[in-house]
């Protein structure tokens, strides 16, 4: 076995060029994104960059990408200086990216989105085939060419990505935060597939939040603070600790322990709830469970295992088929999403940039986004503007979202502190349940304690909260209990203080608990 | 930035494209080879307006400006109403025919009338929403089939129920004390600035304010920016649809009354057709802003005016202002977006020499 894949990497060993940047600028109106940035990129080699929210990492990569022009610096592959004017230029070079965002067409298959745009390259027939077949098994992917993209799972849909960057050539890939929407069990197959791609001679630079995974698998780590580079570390060497206070360039806050506030009054209960799809598939299938005031339930799953259904129909976005659910005494089960948010309903969505923003309209604007009825946004059936520009400032401020303004539109914030805005708008007004879909997915890890620490105190005061997270240490650390949701079905309760990472793991992928 | 500039900006892009639109049709008249040059066509269309045109101008805008706002209601929250042109056909029918009929006194009988334009253009326009809230059915698609329905229905309701006189057929004509004139500015034979013409003034304050004041017009434009967002907001998008068509056609009903009651008295060949499709070019024209479709209105309606004394000093068709129109309309997308980018990169500039400058200082 570690004969042949020795041999099967001399056979198809790509040589990466090195990349390297030097005093990379880039303003936008009111911030500079990167001044002074250096990173040198060694050929098969991970790399990784990280820093806090709004430092300026995505915008660097999307300058080596080709998707922004810098305004100074220069880029050089195997010493060759180039300036890149669209991701073809890019990708010409062996450059390719992996956005946060997957970019997949659900309704072809496998082979044909990574053939999709690449025509030229193996044409769209047998060669295609054998050429996708070829990169899959090369590392590891175990992608079948004619799966339609629609019942892939985050994981699979991300290693097509790769695939399809790899079927076009690159051999220097980006991933802009590849593990914020993984389970610690993908997690650990990325990292296999990304070894696989390294001993085979390509680099790999990445974006991560978790330096755990960081220091697992980097061989370079470049720091970025405030638009610029501000040091490197050695993974071998280096502790987390070390590389946070690197990234805030000051002590992080320690955890806070807290005693449990559960109460004994139930402030969610959902009975027998139960969602089929127009097909009579079962989407959710008789969940039961109810979480008091004071209380964090954390479910822990899988993404695709029906997390998202049970949200939306707790929202009531999505009518539930049987089953009845409860806000208080009230039955709220045919209640509209805007019934429920007047009653002190509080949602952070998974998908921020779908149904958390309006990406075109500035911070106030958002502020008053899913608060349409209720001071300080509005005042009768008039918009407040003063009193929703007031309110923003105040959580720019309480929340530290970095911006230059509460009338910068949503879109030219960085991804945490689109996040970060998100949870300040659904703390306020003293929400009785929150209903939280990955809070800090995306924050930096000094946003994430505050974030913590935020949901802690409201807890304290009565919040409930359904916490949905892929990041099982944020499940472990704020929840008072946990259940796993497998296909639709809640399939075991845990105690956070006493479970394991892994236990969760095993039963989150139906091994046995 | 200062609001100076500001206004500066705003104005650049429309001036960008009418310079555009002027350029491409003097390239047009040129090609044509017609015995008039461009400039004899801009001479005429240039020239200070006759104060006959002058009043036809200011009475053209103002329903060319209602006719941009109805269209601009659905346009903001992504809805195409292509319908316009069909709801105010059958609802200003209709009106002439409740008006003409008289069975109320005076001052009443207008009143009556505009609620019942706006109604008529609201049922019609909410067909298109229903058949789209629960049947899926395209708007565009049935607002355009709605136009020619109207049409048709229009010139048989006419022509059976309507006073028969020579080859023409018109409704039962309006009693004088309904009769809203307006202001007559200049000679009496130039005509009268009709005073229903201040609906456009109302519509245009109370778009204005609908859109930026009111809760109901935040969730307008949060649907228009984007529908998922707005679900997960607590917006009803299928009530939203249906009440923004119905507003839509409500003031599409309204965009010929200023001229029934202002001079024309009866719906026959004195009905004005079209209005509805300028209406959707000037809420393009004018990005659906309030302020800006007034720009968009009277570029329209003075264009329009200007061209027919083309016909006596030129041997140039009034139908290549039509041309002049319609590359304003794209060249004002385009025009935009280059102002935009522009905008921002002026800005990074300024953003980029904020910081250098002391840099230098340390480094000198
Ligand atoms: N298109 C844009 N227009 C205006 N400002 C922008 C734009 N893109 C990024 N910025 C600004 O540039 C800075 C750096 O953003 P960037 O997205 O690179 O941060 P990041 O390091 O990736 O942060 P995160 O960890 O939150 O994703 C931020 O202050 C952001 O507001
Ligand atoms: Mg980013």
């Amino acid at each position: 076995m570690s004969a042949a894949a020795a041999d099967s990497v001399s056979a198809d060993a790509v040589h990466a060029p090195e990349v390297r940047l030097s005093g990379i600028g880039k303003s936008f109106p009111g911030v500079i994104a990167n001044h002074d940035v250096d990173v040198t990129i060694r050929p098969a080699t991970v790399h990784a960059l990280i820093g806090e929210n709004g430092a300026g990492k995505s915008t660097l990569m999307k300058i080596l990408y080709g998707v922004q022009k810098p305004d100074e610096g220069t880029i050089e592959v195997d010493g060759t200086q180039h300036s890149f004017r669209s991701p073809t230029d890019a990708i010409a070079v062996g450059i390719g990216m992996v956005f946060q965002h997957f970019m997949l067409a659900d309704n072809l298959t496998a082979l044909e989105n990574a053939v999709l745009g690449a025509e030229r390259l193996h044409g769209i027939g047998d060669k295609a085939r054998a050429e996708f077949e070829s990169i899959s098994s090369r590392y590891g992917f175990g992608l079948r060419p004619d799966v339609l993209v629609e019942t892939l799972g985050v994981a699979d849909r991300q290693r097509l990505e790769i695939l399809k960057v790899l079927y076009r050539g690159a051999q220097v890939i980006i991933l802009d935060e590849p593990t914020a929407v993984l389970v610690p069990q993908e997690v650990d197959a990325l990292f296999a597939n990304l070894r696989d791609l390294r001993s085979h001679g390509h680099s790999v630079l990445f974006i991560s939040h978790k330096l755990d995974e960081v220091l697992a698998i980097a061989d370079d780590i470049t720091v970025m603070r405030r638009g610029t580079t501000v040091g490197e570390a050695d993974p071998k060497t280096a502790t987390k600790r070390e590389l946070a206070e690197l990234m805030v360039g000051s002590e992080l806050p320690s955890p806070e322990t807290s005693e449990s506030t559960v109460t004994d009054v139930v402030q969610l209960s959902l009975r027998d709830l139960t969602l089929t799809d127009e097909a009579g598939r079962d989407l959710l299938s008789d969940i039961t469970l109810d979480i008091h005031r004071g209380e964090i339930l954390g479910i822990a799953g899988v993404e695709g295992n029906g997390q998202a259904e049970l949200v939306e129909t707790v929202m009531g976005m999505r009518r539930p088929t049987a089953g009845r659910i409860f806000l208080g005494d009230e039955d709220v089960t045919t209640w509209d999403t805007r019934r429920l948010r007047e009653s002190g309903v509080g949602y952070i969505p998974e998908d921020r940039h779908r149904h958390g923003l309006l990406l075109d309209s500035p911070l106030w604007e958002n502020r008053i986004l899913g608060h349409q009825t209720r001071p300080p946004s509005v005042k009768g059936p008039w918009i407040n503007r003063s009193g929703a520009r007031k309110d923003t400032r105040r959580i720019v401020e309480e929340y530290d979202v970095r911006t230059p303004g509460i009338d910068t539109v949503a879109r030219a914030l960085s991804g945490g502190n689109q996040q970060k805005l998100i949870i300040g708008r659904e703390m306020s007004g003293d929400p009785v349940l929150l209903i939280a879909s990955h809070p800090t997915r995306g924050v930096d890890v000094g946003a994430q304690a505050a974030i913590w620490s935020h949901i802690k105190r409201a807890r304290h005061d009565g919040l409930a909260v359904l916490l949905i997270s892929a990041d099982l240490d944020e499940l472990i650390g704020l929840s008072d209990r946990i259940e796993v949701i497998l296909r639709g079905r809640m399939v075991g309760t845990f105690d956070p203080a006493r479970v394991t990472p892994q236990d969760l793991g095993a039963a989150m992928t139906g091994g046995n608990a | 930035m200062n609001t100076l500039k500001r206004i500066g900006f705003a104005l650049l892009a429309p001036v960008i494209a009418v310079l555009i639109a002027m350029l491409a049709t003097s390239i047009v008249i040129l090609a044509s080879g017609s015995d008039s040059s461009a400039g004899d066509f801009w001479s005429v269309i240039l020239a200070k307006p006759e104060n006959r045109i002058m009043v036809n101008i200011i009475n053209q805008t103002s329903m060319i400006y209602l006719s941009a706002v109805a269209a601009a209601i659905g346009f903001r929250m992504g809805l195409f109403n292509i319908g316009v042109e069909g709801q105010y056909t059958l609802a200003s029918y209709t009106a002439a025919t409740f008006a003409g009929a008289a069975l109320l006194p005076g001052a009443i009988n207008v009143f009556a009338s505009l609620v019942i334009a706006m109604a008529v253009g609201a049922i019609w326009a909410g067909i298109a929403g229903i058949l789209r809230t629960t049947r899926g059915v395209s708007e565009v698609i049935s607002t355009i089939m709605l136009n020619s329905i109207a049409a048709i229905l229009v010139g048989y309701l006419l022509d059976q129920y309507g006073e028969h006189g020579g080859n023409q057929v018109r409704t039962k004509a309006l009693h004088a004390s309904s009769q809203v004139p307006g202001w007559v500015p200049f000679e009496d034979r130039d005509g009268a600035i009709w005073t229903l013409g201040l609906l456009a003034v109302a519509v245009g304050i109370g778009f204005w304010v609908l859109l930026n004041k009111t809760r109901f017009g935040f969730d307008l434009r949060a649907t228009g920016l984007s529908q998922t967002a707005a679900v997960a907001s607590g917006i009803k998008v299928n009530r939203m649809v249906l009440v923004s068509m119905l507003l839509s056609g409500a003031v599409a009903g309204l965009i010929w009354m200023p001229a029934y009651f202002g001079s024309a008295y009866t719906y026959g060949t004195t009905f004005q057709a079209g209005l509805g499709f300028t209406g959707i070019a000037v809420a393009l024209l004018g990005r659906n802003q309030p302020v800006g479709m007034i720009f968009g209105a009277v570029l329209f309606a003075f264009l329009s005016a200007q061209s027919n004394s083309l016909v006596f000093q030129t041997d140039i068709s009034p139908s290549v202002v039509q041309i002049t129109q319609g590359v304003a309309v794209l060249a004002v997308v385009i025009a935009y977006e280059l102002v935009r980018r522009y905008r921002i990169r002026l800005e990074q500039r300024s953003v980029a020499r904020a910081r250098t400058a002391p840099a230098q200082e340390v480094a000198a």
